[in-house]
């Protein structure tokens, strides 16, 4: 983990379906432009890692796991809209 | 700026449609498969629900999926886990449980009480995935089932699942955004499911009545979609609560198209089934079996019919339950197990009074033999407690049934399926080959003889009892008729049933100008009799003394006549010997005289002497 490290997230996908691209997409997008240097990714393949999806409970694809600062609500979609997953984060203030 | 993307993820595996659609799963059970991919129709999973796998001939269509539609308590769950345990404890068929309503633990824990060790099966044979949808999940966008079909395509290639319940997949469909993707949702999993092989149940939530289902597009899409759909109903008829089940459809099978009632007992689910369709020919049995009642046998030439159906009517306080449980106490003697249902009073009670009539059963009970049921505990319709009866009949393995009385089935609830009731519990005493006594209470009101009208059965038992009163001389006394008894020549006599601490025994009873008696009346008659009988006794007894006195009298004077003769005989036969000589002697006087007289007569004396 580099310093400066502040959000965690684990993105489960499922392959190469379309939404699951567009979640790796948008995700990145949100957070170079909200929280530049201070997150972290992993992208899990259901497809691959079936045993993890099973024991993390991901039924749905894409599903976004916010792991640090603090485990918060999953969100589940393509991740399309910024705002809603600021907010889902706790993060209203960034996207002021 | 980092993300650690896993390699290769976006480069490969460009050509799959679906999630988890993958072909090599299907070739780790090459020979189960055929060659289209899905199994031939006929061939089916057994549920292990007795009755609706013989409604559906041999349980769901194997290898397809099954809807299973119900509202709220209706018993969709159950109906599902107990299709898995079947699978994994019975049939060799592991499954998995995708829980999106209940958690696991919680499941388990229910299962428990209905006696299935699901820890036992777990994991290896029964695994649970607890997929409850978390309530503060955040939707941003278009998602699908594909990871969680992924997900459970590894864990059955895993385990070799061969069964999959979706419980209340309802509960994901409602987070999909527009009625389009829940149908494209729909169609990904049965497709998957299809692709997999398995065996499949969903089960989806339906406000109320059937087909009113009329917001949740997906259900009836998924109707049709679907191999087999089955709709459970739970209702209240008259304040009893009542559940039924209906197979909506069946591809490819033939089924029951009516509803079948069922009951959520201690043991699980119990379907109740309207006609056995399959057994035709049921062993008949030429056995008798005693009634506990030698006279009673008697009447009936030998005794019930082992397999046969008895039924006891009468009024209250007629003995309908010391005869049933005579018959009981009789089977018992002969080692027979024998289930002992009683609605009106306590099973204790019952067998204390029938104590002092000699019938005794807690010896029986206490070795296990007999098993009283107190019944009067059990509630809910006639359906569920017929149930309950076939159950702990079946647990206890009774060869003989005692229903004391059966009449209590039809006032519990619907009348309407009171009277196929009855029905079904002869067949399946028949089926069973339980000898079945059950006893019905006549109101007094009603009259007589048609013994359990809504319950109809006394056209369908095979030997029918009816006890009654007769009011006489300030007394009321039992008397007993056989009203039918199938296949077996039988009394027409009315005979007088009597209850004494010695036990039950009949009396005849005496008809005296038209008129019937019994009791004091019959004792009375009796004695009347028996004093007549002793007259007549003595009176033929001074007759051959007053005979043998004329007799005597008789040969002494046949012996004096007798001696009298002698006399007379001795007398004549002296007299003709005193004649004789008188005779010789004149005849030698004569000659004498003539030698006296020499030379006189010229010719010789005796000529002239002749006369």
């Amino acid at each position: 983990m580099k310093r400066g490290v502040r959000f965690k997230f684990r993105l489960y996908v499922a392959g190469n379906a379309p939404n699951s691209l567009q979640a790796v997409a948008n995700l990145g997008a949100l957070c170079r432009t909200h929280l530049p240097d201070q997150f972290e990714i992993e992208v899990v393949d259901v497809l691959r890692e079936p045993k993890r999806a099973l024991s993390d409970g991901v039924f749905m694809t894409p599903m976004l796991l916010p792991l640090e600062p603090l485990p918060s609500r999953r969100i589940v979609g393509t991740l399309s809209r910024a705002d809603q997953i600021l907010m889902a984060l706790g993060l209203e203030a960034v996207a002021a | 700026m980092d993300i650690n993307v896993i390699p290769d993820l976006l480069g490969k595996k460009s050509a799959l449609k679906y999630a988890g659609n993958c072909g090599s799963k299907a070739d780790s059970f090459p020979n189960m498969r055929h060659k289209n991919g899905s199994f031939p129709v006929s061939s089916k999973a057994p549920t292990g629900i007795q009755g609706f796998d013989q409604i559906t001939g041999g349980g769901l269509p194997r290898g397809r999926t099954t809807l299973l539609i119900g509202g709220p308590g209706s018993g969709k769950t159950l109906f599902a886990l107990r299709f898995l345990v079947q699978g994994a404890a019975e049939d060799g068929e592991p499954g998995i449980f995708v829980a999106f309503e209940e958690t696991a633990q919680r499941l388990v824990a229910n299962a428990a009480v209905f006696g299935w060790n699901l820890p036992r099966l777990q994991p290896r044979r029964l695994f649970f995935v607890d997929a409850q949808p978390s309530p503060d999940l955040v939707q941003s966008g278009e998602f699908d089932l594909g990871g969680m079909l992924a997900a459970l395509g590894a864990q059955i290639k895993a385990m070799g699942a061969r069964r999959i319940v979706f419980d209340a997949i309802d509960l994901v469909l409602d987070l999909l955004p527009d009625p389009a993707a829940r149908r494209r949702e729909v169609y990904r999993l049965h497709q998957w499911l299809l692709d997999e092989g398995m065996t499949g149940i969903i089960t989806v939530k339906a406000d109320g009545h059937e087909g009113r289902s009329g917001h949740q597009a997906p259900i009836s899409f998924m109707q049709f979609m679907v191999d087999c759909a089955v709709i459970l109903n739970h209702g209240v008829t008259l304040g009893v609560s009542q559940r039924n089940l209906r197979v909506l459809k069946y591809r490819g099978s033939d089924f029951n198209e009516n509803e079948a009632p069922f009951v959520i007992g201690q043991r699980g689910f119990d379907v109740a089934i309207a006609r056995a369709q399959v057994e035709t020919d049921l062993s008949v049995s030429q056995e008798r079996v005693s009634s506990g009642v030698k006279r009673l046998d008697t009447m009936l030439g030998g005794g019930y019919y082992r397999g046969a159906s008895v039924l006891i009517t009468g009024f209250p306080g007629t003995a309908k339950t010391t005869l049933s449980g005579a018959f009981a106490e009789a089977a018992c003697r002969r080692g027979e197990r024998t289930a002992f249902f009683t609605f009106d009073s306590d099973g204790a009670e019952v067998t204390r009074n029938l104590a002092s009539v000699s019938i005794r059963l807690e010896r029986y009970v206490k070795k296990g033999l007999l098993r009283m049921v107190s019944a009067r505990t059990m509630t809910g319709s006639a359906e569920s407690l017929l149930v309950q009866i076939k159950t702990i009949a079946r647990e206890h393995r009774a060869r003989c049934v005692v229903i004391d009385p059966v009449s209590t089935l039809a006032k519990a609830g619907n009348e309407l399926t009171a009277a196929s009731v009855a029905e079904r519990l002869i067949d399946w005493s028949k089926t069973a080959g339980t000898t079945l006594v059950c006893t019905s209470l006549l109101d007094e009101i009603d009259g007589h003889a048609n013994g359990g009208a809504s319950l109809q059965i006394s056209t369908i038992a095979d030997t029918w009892i009816h006890l009654n009163y007769l009011v006489q001389a300030g007394e009321r006394n039992r008397g007993l008729s056989i009203i039918k008894s199938r296949g077996t020549a039988h009394s027409n006599q009315v005979r007088e049933l009597i209850l004494s601490d010695a036990g039950v025994t009949l009396a005849d009873i005496y008809t005296s100008g038209g008129e019937v008696l019994m009791g004091t009346l019959r004792w009375e008659k009796e004695s009347a009799e028996r004093l007549a009988h002793e007259g007549a006794r003595v009176a033929a007894r001074l007759k051959r003394i007053n005979l043998d006195a004329e007799e005597a009298v008789l040969r002494v004077r046949a012996k004096s006549l007798q001696t009298e003769l002698l006399a007379k005989q001795v007398e004549k036969s002296l007299l003709a010997r005193t004649s004789r000589s008188l005779k010789g002697e004149l005849s030698r006087g004569r000659s004498r005289i003539q030698e006296l007289r020499e030379g006189d007569f010229g010719q010789p004396g005796p000529k002239g002497i002749r006369r």
